[in-house]
């Protein structure tokens, strides 16, 4: 395969948050038996005036910044998420036009549940690594929403990751060195048509689904290119709660420090196609040149897309770049009590 | 109220990206883009430009009284924002509810959901500004 990589990220999270113990207040949980069970102590919530395709917009635009590119050089746009604003009409078109690139540009929507984002990040390597375009822009992006007083109501959360595939030895910051997937068709969850909220197989997420994928095609990453847990200074897995990618890492025989810097579920709640590439733009702030990076996503439905990236000597002084870089996002945050929070997720049927 | 559908796709560039135009002898931008510099007249030629999206609040007002489709998001601040490159627009101050608006304070423009026509009906976006602390 030609040599692709990373030229620039950006990562979005909107304002507001709302505490896990608050959530568990109103439906009478023991607040500390779901903070200890989820690993998750707070999540982030859209404003009023966010969705998901302003959410890609804002990590897109961030993503430039860090590039030095201006929009009307990116060739392609993906956007993956579960919560596109339209159900019929591109969340891509919008961000195209939105950063400059429209009108020669191509676009689409992705979905594949949480890992659309990465999905679109693979077809990124394709098309450049077969000259087909010279920049693709990469975007997993979602406001996610849970059924009131269901499980998922305590880590579903809002953000986007924005990634820029190119080509050019001067301008790549990690190294997209070797991606694969593992996809199987497991009912683990779903959202029918005009449905508000998704359902789920409950425990069924675990084991068959979550496990079986991310482990799956961490795995075959490792056989595809020789690689070793013990090669990698990072893992980011994706992240439904705080504990599942450090179960993941657990079974196999990954050191959990490597999984930790790449973890936000615990402090942003689960950010669906945004979690495990955000999992990324916190390694990528962080990261030394020449470290190898494991990037391994889940969607539900099911399936794992699995990357190798390095960083390269560029990286530090690419990063300052962004306009706000993600701890910029994770840190300013206002908190909502739950009435708040109903009102801005429009959980009450009237608004 | 239901913005004409190619009034809102004519404005789509100057909404989604502060698309504008400036004035080639003089050098003066125009936010929203205009197609003659009223000074230079037929003398300037006019072509498109860009804005940073930075500026400063020049003026504002807190809105208790929301026009249709802004109900939920009272109060909120609506202001005149000068831009780095000069021109003045009108636009609300995003996450900002009871927050200290000075005038003079640095903003930045954010792309975001201006309002929804109606459950069924087109979703229009647009810049805000957001206060650089
Ligand atoms: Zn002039």
């Amino acid at each position: 395969m030609n040599s692709t990589g990373i030229v620039g990220f950006g990562a979005y999270v909107p304002p507001y948050r709302i505490k896990t113990e608050e959530i568990a207040r109103v439906w009478g949980e023991e607040p500390q038996r779901i903070v200890k069970g989820l690993g998750v102590q707070e999540k982030s919530v859209p404003g009023l005036d966010e969705d998901a395709a302003s959410l890609a917009v804002e990590a897109a635009r961030n993503a430039l910044s860090v590039a030095r590119l201006d929009g009307s050089r990116v060739q392609a746009v993906y956007v993956g998420s579960e919560s596109h604003p339209y159900a019929v009409k591109p969340t891509a078109t919008m961000v195209a036009e939105a950063i400059g690139a429209t009108p020669e540009v191509m676009a689409a929507d992705l979905e594949f549940a949480c890992k659309a984002g990465t999905a679109g990040l693979q077809i990124g390597m394709g098309l450049v690594a077969s000259n087909m375009a010279e920049y693709v822009l990469a975007i997993g992006s979602d406001t996610s929403q849970g059924r009131p007083g269901d499980a998922l109501e305590y880590t579903a959360a809002a953000g986007a990751a924005a990634f820029l595939v190119g080509r050019q030895k001067e301008q790549i910051v990690a190294k997209l060195e070797q991606t694969c997937s593992f996809t199987t068709d497991t009912p683990d969850f779903w959202r029918r048509q005009h449905a508000e909220f998704p359902s789920h197989g409950g425990r069924f997420t675990g084991e068959p689904a979550y496990f079986r994928h991310v482990m799956g095609a961490t795995q075959a990453l490792f056989e595809k290119t020789g690689m070793k847990a013990s090669d990698f200074d990072y893992f980011v897995f994706h992240q439904p709660n705080g504990k599942f990618p450090l179960e993941a890492a657990k079974k196999m025989e990954i050191d959990v420090e490597k999984v930790k810097p790449g973890l936000l579920t615990p402090i942003i709640g689960n950010t669906y196609s945004a979690a495990s590439p955000l999992g990324l733009c916190a390694v990528l702030d962080i990261a030394k040149p020449g470290q190898n990076i494991c990037l391994t996503s889940f969607g539900s439905g099911a399936g794992s897309d699995a990357f190798w990236l390095q960083t390269t000597d560029l990286l530090p002084k690419a990063r300052v770049r962004a306009t706000h870089n993600l701890a910029w996002y994770v840190g300013r945050k206002q908190y909502l009590d739950y009435a708040m929070y109903a009102k801005y997720r429009r959980k009450l049927k009237s608004l | 109220m239901t913005e004409n559908i190619a009034i809102t796709w004519r404005r789509i560039p100057e909404r989604y990206r502060l698309a504008g135009s400036q004035c080639t002898s003089c050098k003066t931008k125009f936010f929203p883009p205009r197609k003659l510099c009223p000074d230079c007249r037929r003398k300037g030629k006019i072509e498109s430009c860009g804005f940073s999206g930075k500026g400063k609040i020049y003026s504002f007002s807190e809105v208790h009284s929301a026009p249709a489709g802004l109900e939920l998001e009272i109060p909120y601040v609506l202001a005149i924002v000068q831009l780095e490159e000069g021109p003045k627009l009108t636009a609300q101050v995003a996450d900002c509810h009871g927050c200290d608006v000075q005038v003079g304070a640095p903003v930045e423009a954010v792309f975001r959901k201006i309002r929804s026509d109606d459950p069924e009906g087109l979703l229009h976006y647009g810049y805000k500004f957001r206060l650089v602390k």
